[in-house]
């Protein structure tokens, strides 16, 4: 199902990375941060990014124990962007307000990744369902100054 | 010295921690057990965690060496967090994660000169 996006853009490269182990998340989280690099995001961005990736896949390791990251390069006229999609089929988000506002506090405290994640990027999406799974769209686009 | 990835080293009265690794949860999970039994094995008065190496904090590792200064400060020493980087800073804050209760200095040096002070002079709270 494609995401609706405030800007229109086009996808030049993707990456999938199985996540179904602790390691995975240091995986996403590298190669986040090696693309962030290679397109010249500001470190303070692929900070965000990476952080941004750490956070989320965390979440799928924790709760769902298997799930997908997605890496896309996305291009919108001269403009670059990445976009991170993560998506599980766990138990999904009960109350996703209480969870986004980051009063959602479990074992390894999924509010605070959630809504603490929403504030690093430029878009953040998300669904889920009880019992069903999550996904979640997050994109960063490089500032040109 | 304990048995991890990360290397815990004693300077004086003063431990000193420098992770220079990309973490794994285990990891900063070890290393959190490392330091405890490290402080209580040398009776540490001070302990600087450098950090100066990661570029990536996230909230799981933050608070895991925010929760390790509150631990050592149980057992009497004092920790500086020595090192972050102004992205890794920026991000922190950006998240809405602020290290509350952990004394933060920008190099080794000044980690050093703060622990003097923090463990001659006694805690008045």
């Amino acid at each position: 199902m494609a995401a609706a996006s405030e800007t229109k853009y086009t996808v030049t490269s993707t990456w999938e990375i199985r996540i179904d182990k602790e390691a995975d998340i240091v995986e996403v989280r590298q190669r986040v941060r090696e693309l962030a690099k290679e397109h010249r995001f500001d470190q303070f961005a692929v900070a965000a990014l990476t952080t941004a990736a750490s956070e989320l896949s965390r979440n799928v390791w924790v709760h769902a124990k298997k799930g997908t990251a997605r890496i896309d390069v996305l291009q919108s006229g001269r403009k670059v962007g990445i976009g991170l999609e993560f998506a599980d089929h766990g138990p999904g988000i009960a109350d996703l307000t209480l969870a986004l506002a980051g009063g959602y506090s479990t074992a390894k405290s999924l509010g605070l990744g959630l809504s603490g994640t929403r504030r690093l990027v430029d878009e953040f999406e998300i669904e889920t369902e009880v019992g069903r799974g999550t996904k979640i769209v997050i994109r960063k686009w490089k500032k040109d100054y | 010295m304990a048995g991890g990835p990360i290397p815990i080293l004693k300077i004086g009265p003063t431990l000193l921690a420098t992770i220079q690794i990309d973490l794994h949860d285990t990891v900063v999970d070890a290393f959190q057990n490392d330091v405890l039994e490290e402080i209580e094995r040398t009776s540490a008065k001070g302990l600087i965690i450098d950090i100066s190496a990661l570029e990536t904090v996230d909230s799981y590792v933050a608070r895991t060496l925010a929760n390790t200064g509150k631990m050592a400060k149980l057992m009497g020493t004092n920790t500086v967090i020595v090192g972050m980087r102004p992205a890794v800073a920026a991000t922190l804050v950006r998240m809405g994660y602020f290290m509350e209760g952990i004394d933060t200095a920008l190099s080794l040096e000044e980690g050093l000169e703060l622990q003097k002070i923090r463990t001659t002079v006694p805690d008045t709270e």
